[in-house]
């Protein structure tokens, strides 16, 4: 398996390791096990019937939240460690990612499974119907206009997100204002879908006539053009209008990610490249992009998981009419509002096989780097 | 240094550069903030510019017509001729415009270009959105009383005690993962590991509606530990596959130094790992603040509409739905909603900083 050797606790001089397992350790982990399930549950118990102040209970639930977890982890891991060496090395692999499997499964595997399974049913799930459901989606006119811009979306959206991403982290590193122009290209993320849908409303805000209430035809008409309905009328550029909204709100999310790689290019390497007369574009094409190409990936494939799932825009900017319409738009709207469960499951199987390649992609590239 | 010249010189261009993208960037939220402190009525009729100093026509001479003037032939106003559209527009003539002022009187008003520099602005909005706005009830006998509408500051500690720990949660778990699946071997690690980052693309509404009843039988709806739960999952694979590729990128030394020393794999993660892990935890911490604090359906759908628990972006969305086009109160509560992560986020930034782990964070 690649490159990098794993550890493994034989490196510590075990010299008097127990080798069987006491009682002791037994009836002390069942004892750690059974405690944490008691307080925790108590403690859920007193908040789920507390009438404290609500800022009191407030400051309590957090504390719980975040101690609890960790006491948890701790208490857990101290049980293992009364047992001999070679139960524990098998056993903490399994404590330290339990909870995250267990949340996981329950919360979204299952719930997955679920939709996988619906999927080859009728509507109201009651009928076995195969793969039709498949079918009907390739054959459905609208299901292929929200292809279509879905593939726009994740196309135009994360080129855009990653390479102005990476052009104002480098460009901030090297100005003289970065912290106030990181915090200004960073704002957009803060604000929350239905906030930036009020914030574009009043830049593409059409309305016939001179006196516009919208920047952008405010600036059309300024020039003397006519003003436009950007959102509805142009199809399909009204596509691209939309697109503009998520690259103002995730390329903050690309910057910071890349501003912290970009930190982490060794300075010496960059100082003896410049000696060597390397000039910037040579040196970013050389140095920096190589170097962070781990960082890029990351980046990119977030980006492309995020615009295939991309639901709030559209719906908060024009609810998918005007040809705007993406898969998760109709997911929701076949899932919730025509209760047609069988169709509307088969859309998120095809999100979650459309994003297999960039999936397959990561993990090829964790195996490169010897990881797996 | 022949050097350093030339790179005082491109390092202007670079801030010149900078600038223009950074005022792009902003000027959308820059309308936002302005109309936040605009009245109702103003944010609907002119562009949120107009609150800066500019220039408007305004009112000027009115010149009399005869009475007898034939509104569908050309109309002739100081030895030039209009039409009647063209007058109910306004229509510029010498550097004035000349528009009806009253059309059946026949009276026509010569508006002249004049700076408007007193923008109307009014905390009105805000004080409206925070303590509630207040209603004027009329009783049946006649009396009036007057209620106020719930405010945003319940909401506001709501959304903290909810995002608080479910930040946490997930990105102490997260980590604890990560680590394992980077640093320690056991049979299913791999088969685990790929079914976590195949989880990313699952559109949680597809987990809605299964969890929901689960949530129902075991008495966990409305309950912050459900919400936390809710979140923590939905959040979890990102944040797994974020803090994998950062610390299966730590050096493997530190580790093995450490086990020279006799410390356990717990005493690792937490002395050496999390302390190391700052910056990542810092920037993936900041994400998962913002998704939980923004969210809206996950909220809507767990915790229900009890005022009691409500956040604040179910607030907001109220606005939007119960009051209609209320931009006014939608403006100022869009705005008070972003000032917390703006807070987090210029409180984490220092964590980015150079050089604080050398190359470690170039995965």
């Amino acid at each position: 398996m690649g490159g990098q050797s794993q550890l493994q606790p034989q490196m510590k001089p075990q010299l008097k390791a127990k080798q069987t397992v006491s009682l002791r350790a037994v009836l002390l982990s069942l004892l750690v096990l059974i405690a944490n399930v008691v307080v925790n549950g108590s403690i859920f118990l007193f908040f789920r019937d507390s009438t404290l102040n609500p800022l009191l209970t407030a400051v309590l639930a957090v504390l719980w939240g975040v101690l609890g977890v960790y006491l948890i982890y701790y208490t857990l891991t101290w049980a293992v460690e009364q047992y001999p060496d070679y139960v524990r090395r098998k056993v903490l692999p399994y404590i330290f990612i339990g909870p995250a499997v267990i949340i996981l499964g329950w919360l979204l595997v299952l719930p997955a499974l679920r939709t996988l399974y619906l999927s080859f049913f009728n509507a109201s799930s009651e009928k076995f119907v195969g793969l039709s459901n498949y079918a009907a989606i390739f054959s459905d006119h609208l299901m292929a206009t929200a292809l279509r811009n879905n593939l726009l979306w994740v196309f135009v959206g994360t080129l855009a997100c990653v390479a102005f991403g990476l052009l104002i982290a480098i460009l901030a590193d090297r100005s003289s204002y970065e912290k106030l122009a990181k915090s200004i290209i960073f704002m957009p993320m803060a604000i929350s879908f239905v906030a930036a849908g009020v914030i574009w409303k009043f830049v593409y805000y059409y309305q016939p006539g001179d006196e516009q209430i919208g920047l952008l035809n405010a600036i059309v008409t300024y020039f003397g053009g006519e003003p436009q309905a950007w959102t509805s009328m142009l199809q399909p550029w009204n596509n691209f209008f939309l697109i503009i909204i998520l690259i103002w709100m995730q390329t903050g999310f690309a910057m910071v990610i890349f501003s912290a790689a970009i930190k982490g290019v060794p300075d010496d390497i960059l100082e003896a490249a410049r000696v060597d007369g390397a000039n910037e574009v040579k040196i970013f094409f050389g140095i920096m992009i190589p170097y962070i190409s781990a960082t890029i990936l990351t980046v990119t494939t977030t980006i492309i998981v995020f615009t295939l799932k991309i639901f709030d825009v559209v719906m908060v900017m024009t609810g998918g009419q005007y040809d705007t319409e993406v898969v998760a738009t109709q997911f929701y709207r076949q899932f919730f509002m025509y209760r047609n469960f069988g169709y509307g499951s088969t859309l998120a199987i095809v999100l979650l096989i459309a994003v297999l390649p960039v999936i397959i992609i990561n993990l090829r590239q964790f195996r490169k780097q010897g990881g797996f | 240094m022949a050097g350093k010249k030339k790179r005082k010189g491109s390092k202007t261009i670079v801030n010149i550069v900078l600038g223009v993208i950074c005022f792009i960037w902003l000027l959308p939220t820059l309308g936002l903030f302005i109309s936040s402190f605009r009245p109702a009525a103003d944010i609907l009729q002119t562009g949120w510019w107009k609150a800066f100093p500019h220039q408007e026509w305004k009112a000027g001479e009115t010149l009399q017509l005869s009475k007898d003037v034939d509104l569908r032939e050309p109309i002739e106003v100081n030895g030039k001729t209009y039409t009647d559209e063209q007058l109910k527009a306004g229509v510029k003539a010498d550097g004035s415009r000349l528009m009806w002022e009253n059309r059946r009187a026949r009276t026509i008003n010569q508006q002249e270009q004049g700076w408007k520099m007193t923008p109307d602005l009014t905390l009105d909005n805000y004080n409206n959105v925070l303590s509630g706005k207040e209603y004027k009830l009329k009783q049946a006998d006649g009396s009036e009383t007057v209620q106020k509408g719930t405010g945003l500051s319940q909401a506001f500690w709501n959304t903290l005690t909810i995002a608080v720990p479910a930040t946490v949660i997930p990105v102490l778990i997260a980590s604890f993962a990560a680590y394992a699946f980077a640093w320690l071997r056991f049979p299913g690690r791999r088969t685990l590991f790929v079914i976590i980052i195949a989880m990313l693309v699952i559109p949680i509404q597809v987990a809605l509606i299964p969890v929901l009843k689960d949530y129902t039988a075991l008495g966990l709806n409305g309950s912050y530990l459900g919400i936390w739960l809710a979140h923590t999952a939905f959040g979890l694979p990102l944040v797994t596959y974020f803090m994998y590729n950062f610390i299966s990128q730590l050096p493997k030394d530190l580790f093995e130094s450490a086990f020279m020393d006799g410390a356990s794999h717990f005493t690792i993660f937490s002395r050496l790992i999390l302390p190391l892990s700052v910056p990542a935890l810092a920037s993936i911490g900041i994400f998962q603040f913002l998704w939980v604090w923004n969210d809206y359906l996950v909220s809507l759908i767990f915790i229900g509409n009890q005022p009691s628990v409500q956040v604040m972006s179910m607030k907001i969305a109220d606005l939007v739905g119960s009051r209609g086009n209320d931009w006014h109160l939608l403006t100022s509560a869009a705005f008070i909603s972003m000032l917390m992560p703006l807070a987090i986020f210029f409180l984490l930034q220092k964590y980015f900083v150079r050089g604080l782990m050398g190359g470690s964070l170039k995965g």
